[in-house]
């Protein structure tokens, strides 16, 4: 409808004067938001560089894993794989953890779900709904570099990859420091739980949705994709959920292999 | 049961306006609209409100409430205090025509550019067959009763008005979805959400999803899966190829 | 005084909902250039309120239909008051009308085999409704509204000009039809429009006007109708000539919320009782078995047993009778009130929540579920809902020739939908309105384009748009005067409780009085403030036209001296076959209405022979029967 000259009379918006006339605590999530992503960040670093105390027979920690370099453990290598050798910067060792993290890294900084929280916590674009953000431009993601979010896809096919990694760690810590199988420990109940959510996490993913079936226009001639759509789409609902509490278990194994190989504490046995 | 509110309004025009206070009679059940229309009634019988049903069904009464986008006529009273002071004023979004009613006719003109449903050639009235699964993403976004409170929220617009030309806004690009999944359109609209109605510049930050008085998951099954489908189109060589092989095998 | 904005068109359609956008649509793909008035925004006109379907014999689920069974179904739904032939045309044109909606991209509700699926409905003898879950109007409104958008995508692509050929001027309020010319060859010139935004006045220079304004429920108190139906287009067509018929009957739904107050009135659709729903009392007794009338006995269950056997295998039982006409439901829940087996807030309790799950509740009823929740704190899963009768819809409405929709005795008028008359006679079975607009709205566009043909647009006269302005104009030039909002308010009251749902003489008597004395009152209306989107102002104008339309309901059914459909006397209590011959036509007569008799056409016999003998002499007088060949027994 186009506007008739004496039909709508040209107004301006309302100059209201002030950020937002919200007045509930509308702070409140994207400071925890904030507070609990910078923590994670933090600790992430600081683990990726440590390079120690990231495994222990036969618990190995998820931010290691797989260990590709030549320091690494006999055992925390993927069948003694170690393609990188070793790399020093200034004399320094590069830790493993540094070449395999931009993998699980990219899959969480291009995730649907995550690229709301930080826009709205960390860039305040928008900090809530109907509150204003501070900045003068605002092109979202038509280029570079947010138009690299598009690659989403590519972190979620790698992303199984490690699920894959990750939950072979799983199984064999079902043995105990000896080796013998049929063990099972509080780092393999975690090292599961890791596991778990790592995959709810990643099927829940949105472009995991849309490449079983989202991208479909008929979902009555692909019943099993239409099936698995479905599923995947439950899953989808509570994607916030995963990608939270995976997070935190992923810090949480982390540091508990951290302990145990430190000997702070004693991976104890179940049976 | 009955009790006095206290009401602000924003009250002006062509932009220029201020915040108004009224005190109000509110009665058991009743919701914002049913004040505004006894202030109406009884102090300000030139009250500029837009309003239709009274019933969450036309979109028509949107407006902001404390600061949130709502519609006036699904606010219920009893979610405020008594002492509170319940401040309406018009959607921040677009231009005033007169105290809380706003010219939303940016939202009919950003529709005109979706190109319309294009079915089969030749396919004739009657004939249509669709089945209920591949009807119902697309029923979903049908849903919407075009409020545009989603339009209003959107901060690509709502705090940069330069965007406007660029960007058509969650409403329409939620339209765009909802063709593209409809199981008898032969149109492909994917370059156009992206190039000209500015589906990049949508960070997916939910505020669309978060005012919808329908309950449309804006984000998730429609703005989220029409990027994918972009993608798969634009910059995924991969399925990219994969649709070339099966358009050139299932042409033979 | 400035002179108003002018525009020409080849047609001028008041009104932007179902029929409107139907009408509009046809005139455009006839090649003719078309404006429609809305008078709210584009897309929000009161179809979208419309929940349960649109009724066609389309014979999706049940292959028995067809349309001599709906023809059928609406004749006794509206007690043999109908104009014969809109009924016959409604029912075999709607399904090419809804197959049209699914081109256009109306995603319904499917059957298995990828049909369009049909639910059951009141009065309807199959499932008949194409619906979509439970806000069917919407999805008619949206589809029209975005076909028109796709004729302008055309016209953009030919002419450069989206507007080109189909305009749609929102917010836009039709005040006058202009008449030039003399005698037989005086012809519609023009129309006189104001832009509620700006305030400002436009004028179309036309030929042709197609009105499709809906409804007057804002007359009447509890209503679930929106402050846009004030009878605007019935008023128009008073007063370029034309008359009203059968303005008595009007619909009050049974089923409106009664609490709390600021939602009575709004409505709960009938597709809760069509899915499950039953009635019941305070004593939780489902009443509506004692109330089936004698005309029906046959086709209604007398025990709850076989009811609800119905849902299920609906070929071998009979449907229960929640399912009755909506007249016959609506005085039944007005007479269980009326004993004190009400419920607390002075309604009926309707419950689903005993007997259907609740997931399949949200899936059938959602936007239902959505309503009870948000507005009335009330989860229909889990408790019964409090409704009562609302005033619905009127059946009466502009007399129109049912082939073209052209109003009876003024040239270049037409009209359709819930404005027009005719087609529901006495009552409306639900379903049956969207089918009407689409219909209809297009039988008006079609007749309305080659009405233009060959013509070029009249030109509205200079002196009587000026005299229309300063007309409208002057409640903002006396120093005092009275609230617009006032008087509107008393004339609800006057109209709900004086010609509501149980009439009689003496009271209708009275209403006409007060009507009076509210027509004096509201020629002394002061309006505050100035011309920009001011609704005192539009209210103040619209009251002009409640007024004559609410006097010509009054006065028709204080002529009307039966109880038939949506009029029930209670000094008249029975059906008089006498009376069913009879349409009441009101005039404007000056400034007051007149209401003359007129003979209702009877039905040729090929119609007449879908009926048989038994179920016509309930209706129709011996001459009558006699006229149509039947044998009646001596009495």
């Amino acid at each position: 409808m186009s506007t008739s000259v004496t039909g709508i009379p040209q107004g301006t918006r309302a100059q209201l004067g002030v950020k937002t006339l919200r007045t509930d605590r509308w702070w409140l999530q994207p400071l925890v938001t904030f507070l609990a992503l910078l923590a994670f960040v933090i600790y992430a670093t600081w683990r990726a560089f440590e390079n120690e105390y990231y495994f222990s027979e036969p618990l190995i920690s998820p931010l290691y894993s797989p260990c590709l370099s030549t320091s690494c453990p006999e055992g925390a290598t993927l069948f003694g794989w170690t393609p990188f050798g070793d790399w020093y910067l200034g004399g320094l060792a590069i830790s493993p953890a540094l070449f395999i993290l931009i993998f699980p890294l990219g899959f969480r900084m291009t995730c649907y779900y995550y690229r709301k929280a930080y826009y709205r916590a960390f860039w305040q674009s928008p900090p809530a709904c109907a509150v204003a953000e501070p900045h003068r431009k605002y092109t979202g993601e038509t280029r570079f570099p947010l138009i690299i979010q598009n690659s989403h896809r590519y972190f979620f096919y790698m992303g199984l990859i490690f699920n894959v990694i990750l939950t072979y760690d799983a199984i064999i810590a079902f043995r105990n420091a000896q080796g013998e199988w049929g063990h099972v420990s509080i780092g393999t109940l975690i090292l599961v739980a890791n596991a778990t959510f790592l995959w709810l996490y990643s099927l829940s993913c949105h472009s995991c949705r849309n490449t079983f079936g989202g991208r479909l226009k008929h979902f009555s001639q692909h019943p099993v994709r239409y099936w698995m759509w479905s599923k995947i789409s439950i899953l989808n609902h509570s994607h916030m959920r995963y990608a939270w509490i995976s997070l935190i278990i992923v810090a949480g194994t982390d540091f508990y292999v951290r302990e145990v190989a430190a000997g702070a504490i004693p991976n104890l046995y179940l049976f | 049961m009955s009790y006095m509110a206290k009401f602000r309004l924003w009250r002006g025009d062509n932009g220029s306006g201020e915040l108004t206070d009224y005190d109000v009679e509110v009665n058991e059940g009743e919701v914002v609209l049913d004040v505004l229309h006894r202030i109406q009634a009884t102090q300000a019988n030139d009250l500029a409100i837009r309003w239709n049903c009274k019933a969450g069904k036309c979109g028509s009464c949107s407006a902001e409430v404390n600061g949130r986008p709502r519609l006036m006529c699904l606010t219920r009273m009893n979610t405020f205090e008594e002492d509170e002071v319940v401040t309406v004023t018009p959607l921040r979004t677009f231009p005033v025509i007169r105290d809380l009613v706003t010219d939303v006719s940016f939202n009919y003109e950003k529709a005109r550019e979706v190109p319309a449903f294009s079915p089969p050639e030749g396919l004739e009235p009657g004939d249509y067959r669709m089945q209920q699964v591949d009807v119902q993403r697309s029923q979903e976004f049908r849903k919407c009763i075009e409020c545009f409170l989603c339009q209003n929220t959107c901060h690509a617009i709502r705090d940069h008005e330069e965007n406007e030309k660029a960007f058509a806004g969650p409403r329409v690009l939620m339209r765009v979805a909802e063709l593209d999944m409809h199981p008898l359109d032969t149109k492909d609209r994917r370059e156009i959400a992206q190039d000209e109605l500015g589906l990049g510049y949508c960070n997916i930050t939910k505020c669309c999803t978060e005012v919808c008085p329908e309950h449309i998951q804006i984000t998730d099954n429609a703005l989220i899966p029409m990027k994918e489908r972009v993608v798969d189109k634009k910059y995924d060589p991969i399925t990219w190829l994969g649709s070339k092989i099966r358009t050139r095998s299932s042409s033979k | 005084m400035p002179t108003p904005e002018r525009f020409s068109y080849d047609v001028v359609v008041i009104g932007a909902g179902g029929a409107g956008l139907r009408a509009a649509i046809a005139v455009r793909e006839a090649g003719k250039s078309v404006a429609v008035l809305s008078k709210s925004l584009f897309g929000k006109a009161h179809t979208v309120m419309a929940e349960g379907g649109i009724a066609a014999s389309m014979a999706n689920v049940n292959p028995n239909d067809g349309w001599k069974v709906h023809f059928c179904d609406t004749m006794r739904g509206g007690k043999f008051l109908n104009h014969y032939r809109m009924a016959e045309l409604h029912a075999q044109e709607a399904p090419q009308r809804v197959w049209e909606l699914e081109s256009w991209g109306a995603l319904f509700d499917r059957t298995k085999d990828g049909k369009i699926s049909q639910r059951n409905f009141g009065g309807h003898e199959y499932p008949r409704l194409a619906h979509v879950g439970d806000r069917t109007g919407l999805e008619m409104i949206r589809t029209l509204q975005q076909r028109v958008v796709a004729l302008q995508q055309q016209d953009k692509a030919e002419f450069g000009d989206y507007e080109a050929r189909i305009k749609v001027f929102a917010e836009c309020s039709a005040s006058d039809i202009f008449m030039s010319g003399d005698g037989d060859s005086r012809t519609v010139s023009g129309v006189l429009a104001y832009w509620r935004p700006s305030g400002q006045f436009i004028t179309f220079d036309t030929s042709a006007v197609v009105i499709a304004t809906g409804g007057i429920g804002k007359s009447f108190k509890v209503t679930s109708n929106s402050w846009e139906y004030t009878g605007d287009g019935h008023a128009l067509a008073m007063l370029a000539g034309g008359s009203l018929v059968n303005m008595e009957f009007v619909q009050f739904h049974p089923t409106g919320m009664v609490w709390p107050p600021s939602v009575k009135g709004i409505l709960v659709t009938e597709s809760v009782r069509g899915d499950g729903g039953v009635l019941t009392n305070s004593e939780g007794r489902r009443f509506m078995f004692d109330y089936i009338p004698e005309v029906f006995k046959d086709k209604y269950a007398t025990t709850e047993e076989e009811a609800d056997r119905w849902y299920t295998d609906p070929d071998n039982n009979k449907r229960p009778p929640e399912l009755l006409p909506r007249d016959e439901v609506a005085r039944a829940i007005n007479a269980e009130v009326k004993a004190g087996r009400g419920s607390p807030h002075g309604g009926v309790f309707l419950d689903v929540s005993k007997r259907l799950p609740a997931d399949v509740i949200k899936a059938k009823l959602p936007s239902m579920w959505h309503q009870f929740k948000e507005l009335a704190d009330v989860d229909i899963t889990l408790e019964p809902m409090e409704v009562g009768p609302t005033c619905h819809y009127v059946m009466g409405g502009v007399e129109v020739d049912p082939d073209t929709e052209a109003v009876a005795g003024v040239n270049g008028v037409f009209c359709a939908g819930e404005a027009a008359g005719g087609l529901h006679g006495s009552n409306r079975l639900g379903g049956n309105s969207l089918s009407d607009l689409l219909v209809f709205g297009k039988r008006a566009g079609d007749a309305a384009a080659d009405f233009v043909e060959g013509r070029t647009p009249g030109a509205a006269p200079e002196a009587e748009i000026d005299a229309a302005v300063e007309r409208w104009l002057a409640p903002f030039d006396v120093p005092a005067g009275e609230n617009p909002y006032t008087i509107q308010h008393d004339l609800q009251q006057v109209m709900n409780d004086l010609v509501g749902i149980i009439r009689t003489e003496s009271e209708m008597e009275e209403a006409l009085r007060q009507i009076d004395a509210l027509k004096e009152r509201a020629r002394h209306i002061k309006v505050e403030g100035g011309r920009e989107y001011n609704p005192g102002w539009h209210m103040a104008i619209d009251l002009q036209k409640q007024l004559i339309v609410s006097e010509c309901i009054a006065r028709s059914a204080l002529t009307r001296q039966e109880s038939r459909g949506g009029h029930t006397r209670d000094d008249f209590p029975g059906m008089d076959p006498e009376w069913r011959k009879v349409n009441l036509i009101c005039r404007l007569d000056g400034d007051s209405v007149k209401v003359t008799r007129q003979a209702l056409p009877l039905m040729h016999e090929e119609l007449a022979s879908l009926f048989d003998t038994g179920e016509l002499s309930k209706y129709m007088t011996r001459e009558e029967l006699t006229a149509l060949g039947r044998e009646v027994a001596q009495a």
